[in-house]
């Protein structure tokens, strides 16, 4: 029953990283069980909890997987054949810088990705250019490069049967991933 | 027009050129023929006495490639009394009856030691004379790349251009989330595994003796470039630097690659001996340069870049410096290769919402569309510059098909296996 239960926050966490969309329809679960304040973490390690962190974790929820924490959103949308970071995406991305300022042993992944249509080659440059683009906003805000890598995917993770912008802009991103996660 | 020339694999036909590559399970591939030139020549190919070989009839093989080109209408032979197999066995006017203005017999043979003999000619049956005459001696093996080898001699007598019959393709096809590299004849049979990852796999690029392929691979996850020999499946790693590596382009001398790196920064073209040694940056912008070509004289690279605000291809010396901007039609134009000729550059081209092949003439400028299709990817010449193999889509999945370089037929590749992209023409085999 665990399993479905984590199964299920796992869902909701990818689809709400693939959605530009606010997240606060999401079930409240922080306050369920110690397995499911650990949702993102590895299964594994949230069903084998021996120590007190069980007792503390139900009071401190990890802020990167909180559905209502700002953390929790992962991906920067961008148009067609563009990598400026929108405005409307600074408050993430601020966020973000703020908790690796905070946090200096943390490490995040910036994968850039394209919708499938073009060239593969030219995409994956492109893909690459929304990684940086994010992580030159993190270094605005005092980012170390220490802290952020940048990765590009182009394509070839991005949806193959789109029919209209929606799809295809659901592809046009860049996802911040924190190590270890 | 439309014909429809359906082609079932034989799934066990092994390449022996190829003993160390793995036969393909997913070989079924469907070639589709829209459209032809505006002049086609009448041919009569009459099936070869081949005894009870197991074997596909040579003759078949011989249609289907000629057909294929489109420059050819191969008459149907089976109502003609006369089937001839040696010159001395024709009568002409059977075949001028039929309205065939050349006619192609032949015969097999078994030699000692297993071994086979290929005989065949080329008739006018307007002059009622020889055109060709040749026999191959060849291993049981041979006899399908044999077929291919007739064609193109056929090709090249009746055409004056050079067959590529006979020689080879690779693309990547993505099946249940695996990736693999693979490569096949040109007329889709024989795929052998090259290598397969569950990450993707893209670009890859035949060495001009064809004898190796470049291509990336994320299976580190993140683009590495290797280079693999064909003939061993050995492979080194080619550029495995901080960021990402990828796009090989090789030199014409086969001694050199052009790669693309984001280890500075942005995506910028470097070059790189074939052993991986000796890296080069070439391209100095702060902008995205990718997708590096050669003119075949291996003194210009052409490459996308989007200094201009937006994609559009370039020429730089091989040796670096200034970029001059060589496409300006449309906002959106990747993926360049030169024809063998140098005369041509082939590239995608986006008009609204529309991804198709475009050629471009170097010396006056002059662009055309030549696909139909709307969501092409990666064009690529045959070594004799006719074709352009690319990549699109139909139905959500992946396909291959082709285009001439004048945009008058057109033919679509579809491996019923899975999802197909990523094609690259190899050179003739020799």
């Amino acid at each position: 029953m665990n399993k479905h239960l984590i199964g299920s926050v796992l869902l909701s966490l990818l689809l709400g990283a693939c959605s530009s969309s606010p997240i606060k329809d999401l079930p409240k679960v922080e306050d369920k069980s110690p397995a499911s304040a650990n949702a993102g973490v590895a299964p594994e390690a949230s069903g084998a909890q021996t120590s007190g962190q069980a007792s503390d974790s139900s009071s401190s929820v990890n802020p990167l997987k909180d559905p209502n924490n700002i953390l929790s959103k992962r991906s920067v949308y961008f148009d067609f054949d563009k990598y400026e970071v929108k405005s409307e995406y600074r408050p993430v991305v601020d966020a973000h810088a703020k908790y690796l300022l905070e946090h200096p042993a943390a490490k995040v992944t910036l994968q850039g990705n394209c919708d499938d249509r073009g060239s593969r080659e030219y995409n994956l440059a492109l893909g690459q250019r929304r990684s940086v683009a994010v992580k030159k906003v993190l270094n605005l805000s005092g980012v170390q490069d220490k802290q952020i890598e940048t990765v590009s995917y182009g394509e070839e993770k991005a949806h193959t049967n789109c029919a209209d912008e929606t799809c295809f802009a659901q592809d046009r991103r860049a996802d911040v991933f924190y190590e270890n996660e | 027009m439309i014909k429809l020339l359906k082609i079932v694999s034989t799934l066990l036909a092994a390449c022996l050129t190829l003993g160390l590559l793995s036969p393909s399970a997913q070989a079924e591939l469907t070639i589709e023929i829209v459209g032809g030139a505006a002049q086609q020549i009448p041919i009569a190919v009459v099936p070869f006495a081949q005894g009870t070989s197991q074997q596909a009839q040579v003759a078949d093989i011989i249609n289907a490639d000629l057909r294929r080109s489109g420059l050819f209408r191969a008459l149907e032979t089976r109502g003609v009394a006369n089937q001839p197999h040696d010159a001395a066995e024709v009568r002409f006017a059977e075949w001028a009856a039929l309205q065939a203005q050349a006619l192609a017999i032949g015969h097999v043979e078994t030699l000692q030691g297993n071994r086979l003999k290929v005989t065949f000619r080329l008739l006018d049956v307007v002059k009622q004379s020889q055109l060709l005459g040749q026999e191959f001696n060849i291993a049981p093996g041979q006899l399908r790349l044999t077929a291919h080898r007739i064609a193109d001699l056929i090709y090249q007598k009746l055409t004056g251009e050079i067959g590529v019959f006979a020689s080879r393709i690779s693309y990547v096809s993505k099946i249940k989330g695996r990736y693999a590299l693979q490569v096949a004849d040109a007329d889709g049979f024989n795929p052998q595994t090259v290598v397969s990852s569950g990450e993707p796999i893209i670009s890859p690029a035949w060495s001009p003796d064809g004898g190796q392929l470049a291509y990336v691979s994320f299976e580190k996850k993140k683009p590495v470039i290797y280079v693999q020999s064909l003939i061993s499946g050995r492979r080194i790693v080619l550029a495995n630097f901080k960021g990402n590596n990828s796009a090989p382009s090789w030199s014409p001398d086969g001694r050199k690659l052009a790669i693309v790196l984001t280890y500075a920064a942005n995506s910028q073209i470097y070059t790189i001996n074939a052993d991986g040694t000796g890296l080069k940056q070439l391209t100095y912008s702060s902008t995205i340069d990718t997708e590096p070509a050669w003119s075949p004289d291996g003194k210009w690279i052409y490459f996308t870049s989007d200094r201009s605000g937006n994609p559009q291809i370039y020429r730089t010396s091989a040796l670096g410096g200034d970029a001059q901007r060589v496409t300006f039609s449309g906002s959106y134009n990747v993926s360049p290769d030169v024809s063998p000729d140098g005369k041509l550059l082939a590239f995608i081209n986006r008009e609204g919402g529309s991804f198709r092949v475009a050629a471009q003439e170097l010396s006056s400028g002059q662009m055309q569309i030549l696909s139909d299709t709307a969501q092409d990817e990666s064009p690529s010449f045959a070594p004799n510059g006719r074709m352009i193999l690319y990549a699109t889509s139909k139905g959500g999945k992946g396909t291959l098909a082709a285009v001439s370089a004048d945009g008058r037929v057109k033919q679509r590749l579809s491996d019923t296996g899975g999802d197909v992209r990523e094609p690259a023409w190899g050179s003739l085999v020799n």
